[in-house]
Parts: C-alpha cells; sequence; structure tokens
C-alpha cells in the first residue's frame, strides 16, 4: 500500500467547501497603501485606473478573480483606512468546488 | 472637645483642634472627594497621609503616584470619570503640575489643587513659609484660561474653603487652586465642623439628554458659558482633546475657532467674577490706609490694623480670600469713595500680590516684603502706617 | 480578461465603533496606525464588555490621534501622559476597559516614568505601543526605539544609542502580558488586544508599524509596502518564551530577525484599591 495524500484527507473533505466573497470597496476611503492588494492570499485585487478624488488608485477584482475570493477577511482586517471589507455569497451552480483532491 | 468617631463617618462633625493640612483633607472629605493622587512634598504631606487613611475608608481611592507629573494627571483623568478629585504639592511639584493644569482648563475637566506655598524659588527652603506662587497660580501654564485660587488664613478656613473650592471647580469646569501656606498648613487651631447635611454641594451639571437621546456635544454652550459635562463610562460617547476643539470635541485648528473657544475660557471666570470672589473686610469705610493682605501674612495685618486704630490711625484691612478673581470691583469701589490715601501690601513675596493693585490706581503702595521663611509681624506693617 | 469593481460601498461595517464622520483619517498611505485602530475596535466588540464601558486615552503623535477616531468615551491627552490619565479612570471606575493607545516616544521617552510605574503595580490597563521607531508628527525626529544605525531628522549622523527593547523593559517592570507583533499580524494583534482586555493587570502590547513618511523616507525604505515587507522578510515568531535579548530589534544587521509573539502572559495579582 503506497502512502498517498488520500490517506490523510479529512473524511468530511467531500462536504467542505470552499467560501466565496464579494468584495466591497469605498474608494474614497482608499490612500492606494497596496496592502490590500500585495497580501490578498488570492491575488484578488489590482489597483484601478481611476483615481479618487484625493488622487488615488483604489482595489478593483483583478482579471478573472471575480469567483477567487475566500472570503478570508485579510484585506478588511489589514487595511489602515477601513476601506475594504468582503461579504460571503453563495457560489453560482450547483456544484462549488470542493477539496482539491475531488477536482 | 465633641469630635465624633472616625473611620467610615466622612464629615466629622464637632469641634477639634486640628492642622490645617488636616483641615484641608477633611473638608475635601466633606465636600463628596471621590480621588486623591498625590506625591509627597512638604509642607503639603499631611494633607496626603491624612487622606492615605480616611479616604479609603470612606469609599474614596488614595493613589499615591510616581511624580507630580503622574498625579495631576491621574486626578483629571478620574475628574473625566466624575470623581470630585484633589491633589496636593508646593512650589516645586506645583511647576511640574502646570502643563497638565492647562490640559485641564483646555478640557474644561474640573479639579481641585492645594499648593501649600513654601520659600522658593527652586527647592529654597522646603519646611518654611512662602506665598511666592501667588502668580503662578493664575499664569503658571502657557496660554490663557481661567482659574480660581482660595488662600486659607486659619485651618477653620482650609476646611471651608476646600469645599468652596470644589464647588468652583464644578460650577465652572475649572482647575480650582487651594494656596495655603506653610504656616496655615502646619499651624494647630480650633476647627468646627457643620452636620453633613448643612455643607453645600453643588455638582457639575449633566446632559439634559439620555445617553442615545441624541448625539451629545461636550462643548456645546448655553448662556452661561459653561458646556454640561459627560463621564467616562455614562454611554456619551464623548471626545475630549487638548487640541482646540468644536462642539463636538473634535480637533478644529483654525484662528477662529481657537479665539472664540480660548476667549470663552477665559471668560468664563472673568463674567463670573463677582459670584467667585470672597473677601473680609475690616474697617474699611472711613479707611485712609488700606492693608491688602491674604493668609498668613494677613493674621498680622489684622492686628497691626487694629493698633493703628487703637492710636487713631484710619487704617482698614481688605483680606484676600480669593486671590483669583483678583477683586478689582471692590478696589475700584474703595477708590472712588476719595478717602484711600494708601495701600499697604505685606507678602512673604517680592512683590506679587502688589502688581495687582499698582495695575488700579496710582496711589502709593507701601511694601513689606521677604522672599520667604519668614512672615511679617504686626510691627513690621505697623511701622509703614501713618 | 479585464479587471472589474468590486461592489461600491460608502460605509464599513465596523464604521458603528468608529467616529466614521472624521473618515478619512489624517494618518499617511502606508502608515499601519489605522490598522491597529482596526484591530482595537475589532477586539472592542468581541470583548463581551459593552462599548459604553470602553475608554480609549491616547498621547501625542500619530499614534495618539487614535483616539479621536474611536467612537467610545476617549481622551486624547499630552505627551506621555495618557497612562496615569487612564489610571484615574481606571481607579475610580474599575468596571470600565481603559486602554491607551500612544507611540513610542510618547510612552518610552516622556512617558517613560508612568510607564513603569504602572506595569509595576500591575494596573488594570491595557497598554498598545504603536512603534514606528521615530517621533512621525512633528517630522521624524529620533527616539528611544529609533534602531541604532538609522538615519533621523534629529540624528543626521545616525543613531548610536542603544534602543528600548520595549517587551523586555515592560516584563521587567511588571507586565503581567506582554506581546509584540507587526502591522502585518493583524489577526494575532487583536487576539493580543483581546487577551489584554480581558487582563485584569496591565497589558503591553507594541505593535511595529511602517513609517513610509519619515521613518522609511529616511532610511530608504520605500513605500509602506516595502517597509512592511522588510518587517515581514526578518519577522520570526517565538513559539515559546525567548531569552529577552532576542526581542532587541535590529535593523542593520539583516541576519538577525524581528521576533514577534506574546512572550507573557502569567497570572499576577492585580493592583486594587485599598
Amino acid at each position: 500500500m503506497t502512502a498517498s495524500s488520500n490517506s490523510r484527507r479529512p473524511m468530511d473533505s467531500g462536504q467542505a467547501r470552499i467560501p466565496l466573497g464579494e468584495v466591497h470597496v469605498i474608494p474614497e476611503r482608499c490612500k492606494e497603501c497596496g496592502f490590500c492588494v500585495g497580501y490578498c492570499p488570492e491575488q484578488v485585487l489590482a489597483f484601478s485606473a481611476e483615481i479618487n478624488a484625493k488622487g488615488y488608485h483604489y482595489p478593483v477584482i483583478a482579471a478573472d478573480k471575480e469567483e477567487a475570493c475566500v472570503h478570508c477577511g485579510f484585506c478588511n482586517l489589514i487595511c489602515p483606512e477601513l476601506a475594504i471589507y468582503t461579504v460571503e455569497r453563495e457560489r453560482p451552480g450547483r456544484d462549488a468546488p470542493h477539496d482539491e483532491a475531488d477536482a | 472637645m465633641t469630635a465624633a468617631p472616625e473611620g467610615g463617618q466622612r464629615v466629622l462633625t464637632g469641634t477639634h483642634f486640628m492642622l490645617g493640612d488636616h483641615a484641608c483633607a477633611e473638608g475635601a472629605l466633606a465636600a463628596g472627594l471621590d480621588f486623591f493622587g498625590g506625591y509627597p512634598i512638604t509642607p503639603s504631606t499631611e494633607v496626603a497621609e491624612r487622606l492615605a487613611r480616611r479616604l479609603p475608608e470612606v469609599g474614596g481611592q488614595y493613589l499615591q503616584m510616581e511624580d507630580e507629573l503622574g498625579s495631576i494627571m491621574s486626578i483629571i483623568g478620574a475628574s473625566a470619570a466624575g470623581a470630585r478629585s484633589l491633589t496636593a504639592t508646593s512650589g516645586p511639584g506645583f511647576s511640574l503640575m502646570m502643563e497638565s493644569i492647562g490640559l485641564a482648563a483646555m478640557m474644561e475637566i474640573p479639579c481641585v489643587i492645594v499648593d501649600v506655598q513654601r520659600a522658593s524659588p527652586s527647592t529654597g527652603l522646603p519646611t518654611m513659609v512662602g506665598q511666592s506662587d501667588i502668580l503662578q497660580a493664575r499664569w503658571g501654564s502657557h496660554g490663557d484660561y481661567g482659574i480660581a485660587a482660595f488662600s486659607p488664613a486659619s485651618p477653620q478656613e482650609c476646611f471651608d474653603l476646600a469645599i468652596h473650592a470644589f464647588n468652583v471647580a464644578d460650577r465652572y469646569r475649572i482647575p480650582v487652586f487651594l494656596m495655603l501656606d506653610e504656616v496655615i498648613a502646619h499651624m494647630t487651631e480650633r476647627v468646627v465642623i457643620p452636620p453633613a447635611k448643612e455643607i453645600p454641594i453643588h455638582r457639575r451639571k449633566g446632559p439634559v439628554h439620555a445617553p442615545g437621546e441624541e448625539r451629545h456635544l461636550p462643548y456645546a454652550i448655553g448662556d452661561d458659558l459653561v458646556p454640561a459635562m459627560a463621564h467616562a463610562g455614562e454611554g456619551y460617547r464623548v471626545h475630549m482633546t487638548g487640541l482646540t476643539h468644536d462642539e463636538r470635541g473634535y480637533p478644529a485648528l483654525t484662528p477662529e475657532i481657537h479665539n472664540t473657544l480660548v476667549n470663552r475660557l477665559v471668560d468664563k471666570v472673568r463674567l463670573n467674577a463677582q459670584a467667585i470672589e470672597i473677601y473680609d473686610e475690616y474697617e474699611l469705610d472711613d479707611a485712609e490706609t488700606v492693608i491688602i493682605a491674604f493668609g498668613c501674612t494677613s493674621r498680622s495685618a489684622r492686628q497691626a490694623a487694629r493698633l493703628a486704630r487703637a492710636r487713631g490711625s484710619k487704617c482698614g484691612l481688605l483680606r484676600l480670600v480669593s486671590i483669583w478673581p483678583f477683586p478689582e470691583q471692590r478696589i475700584r469701589q474703595l477708590l472712588a469713595r476719595g478717602t484711600v490715601q494708601r495701600f499697604v501690601v505685606p507678602e512673604v513675596n517680592l512683590g506679587q500680590l502688589r502688581r495687582e493693585v499698582e495695575r488700579l490706581t496710582q496711589l502709593p503702595i507701601h511694601r513689606i516684603n521677604h522672599a520667604g521663611g519668614a512672615m511679617p509681624t504686626p510691627k513690621d506693617i505697623l511701622e509703614v502706617i501713618p | 480578461m479585464t479587471a472589474s469593481p468590486a461592489v461600491i460601498a460608502t460605509s464599513h461595517p465596523n464604521d458603528p465603533l468608529l467616529r466614521a464622520d472624521r473618515f478619512p483619517h489624517i494618518l499617511c498611505p502606508g502608515c499601519g496606525i489605522g490598522t491597529v485602530i482596526h484591530c482595537y475596535v475589532d477586539a472592542m466588540a468581541e470583548s463581551g464588555v459593552a462599548l459604553e464601558n470602553h475608554v480609549c486615552v491616547s498621547g501625542i503623535g500619530c499614534s495618539g490621534r487614535a483616539a479621536g477616531y474611536v467612537n467610545v468615551d476617549s481622551y486624547h491627552t499630552t505627551h506621555g501622559r495618557a497612562i496615569p490619565f487612564a489610571l484615574g479612570i481606571a481607579v475610580h471606575k474599575p468596571e470600565l476597559r481603559v486602554t491607551v493607545i500612544s507611540g513610542d516616544g510618547d510612552l518610552s521617552a516622556i512617558g517613560g516614568n508612568h510607564l513603569i510605574h504602572a506595569a509595576r503595580r500591575n494596573m488594570n490597563l491595557t497598554v498598545i505601543c504603536i512603534n514606528n521607531f521615530n517621533y512621525g508628527m512633528t517630522g521624524g525626529q529620533a527616539g528611544p526605539t529609533t534602531p541604532r544605525g538609522s538615519m533621523a531628522s534629529t540624528a543626521p549622523h545616525g543613531v548610536h544609542d542603544r534602543p528600548f527593547n520595549l517587551p523586555d523593559l515592560a516584563r521587567a517592570a511588571g507586565a503581567s502580558f506582554v506581546a509584540r507583533w507587526t502591522i502585518l499580524h493583524v489577526r494575532q494583534l487583536r487576539e493580543a488586544i483581546l487577551r489584554g482586555m480581558h487582563n485584569p493587570g496591565f497589558s503591553f502590547i507594541e505593535a511595529l508599524s511602517p513609517c513610509p513618511t519619515n521613518f522609511g523616507r529616511a532610511n530608504a525604505l520605500g513605500t509602506g509596502m516595502d517597509e512592511m515587507e522588510v518587517y515581514r522578510q526578518r519577522c520570526r515568531i517565538a513559539d515559546s518564551l525567548p531569552p529577552f535579548d532576542e526581542l532587541d530589534i535590529d535593523l542593520v544587521d539583516e541576519a538577525r530577525p524581528i521576533v514577534v509573539g506574546n512572550f507573557v502572559d502569567i497570572a499576577r495579582r492585580p493592583y486594587e484599591s485599598v
């Protein structure tokens, strides 16, 4: 019997779901520090092309990252301006992705 | 002596033979003192020692701090949380407290500070009398602001004026100074303490609305120029800052707001001076010579005036019980009569009170000054009275 | 294949905990003080203590401005004197949770005496010391935590003095909870603040923050993000109580890690009024 990742998989990994987050931004508070863009574990964010009233580029969703946010809350907490947060939402479609080993 | 038993009793109703510093402490307790933060310094230490024992017995908090800066800030913080709070010090500690006194004035947090004056400047004569912190009480912190200062001339007055000081501090939301001097503080004399229900206690006014009913503006003012005070923990979510601020308490750094705010801090006291002033008069009606004195010096002055009258001089005494606000109006009244020919201002300093009199008159002012360590005798004062 | 907008919001879920009418705040882009404020209000919300019973007291400096942005009874006092002011509140009303937020110079230079005595007596305070290695608000002067070899406006030839090791100082003085995190470690920082609020004694939490406008610029550290990267790469989380001299911060020697963690968490009799 060969050791494989299957022998270490949690028994409920078939039911575990990866959350999906919806990013909310308050553009007028952003000062373009870059913490959210730089530290998002899924690289969901990018700088906008537009600027806010103070001249800063604020976060937008990077190309092809609309479903990538996992609602980890890191951008929310790290933002010094309290300018960004995520809200959990339902994944579209019946078969939400589960643990990678199942995919 | 019919002193009431101690231990747990705020107001020691009865007749006592009591040290000035102790009477001051008992006056504070009778006024409802909740919190003392202090640091020992001669000749004020007896205030702290008395309260270290008595304050916990009546449910208050005594906190000995690491220095005078900690002391004054702790009493301002406690007052922000609703306490009637006190500290006691002497010249060197008084100087250390000055920045924070400005904070109390700016935030409009009431507090009472006892300064038992000793011979100064610097370390000076730590155990001997001085009266040279008078101008410092008025002008000691940077900037313009209003305060009140009272000077007891007996242990009885130490008790009485402590109560008055707390009422004035609360009424106008200002720092108030009890300017004792070492002679009065270390003198033991008869002190009569009335029943608790006869002690006048007038506390600071709070917001008229309940928390959350409407947004509380910590510095919204009515006609009397004194805002209602909400305390920490009452649910009003106040913000207070030493920066120039608007009605909301938020920093608002413009010259216009600053000028309005600081003028109000001064006007609160200036326009209410008559309500705050206390002075004691002896034989002033036809006086040609008026002695103006305070604290221990006023005791010699009264005797000098008596002796002068006895030998036919028309001499009177205006004893200042409140040093600040300085009783300008009363002095102008005396001058307007036209009978006063000269003033005599004896003080244990080199002419601090004299400056206030000089502002008001061109009449001659005989100075009797000593830098500290000795108070004038009645004979010293009598000598200059014709 | 292009970027798309996020949902545009006008307020943040934590706004009820803040004086949101004063946002955006005055702090610079890339400064970590806002993050500390965020961790603090988050901890407040989780503390189980009603907001009416939380009080924030601050000193002078950029960190001191924090008190003006939180929607609890808050007092922006004088330089170095937040701790005794806070003590007066905490001793008079022991049911209140009093937190001091201030800077490295405010708390350890001018305020040093109050810091060590409050720690000695294990007074019931949570002190959050935001250490950005300089006096930022006044233009980047050197202070007692400016690392040796760094540049500052009053150290144009470089700092020669040994800086304070703040966790060691707090521990030696008697603090019963001592932690150090950077503002990158948001979850640990929030938990440490929460732990401090529950500790009936003196809690000291050092939060290392970038200061791109002053310290960062004087020391060629780049943007706030660049400065954060330096701290992130140099950080080591202590998994047990380290020897305290390991907590010295040396920014010149790149081999020397910046040790973060919860270092002291002991049950020691807290201050009680007689």
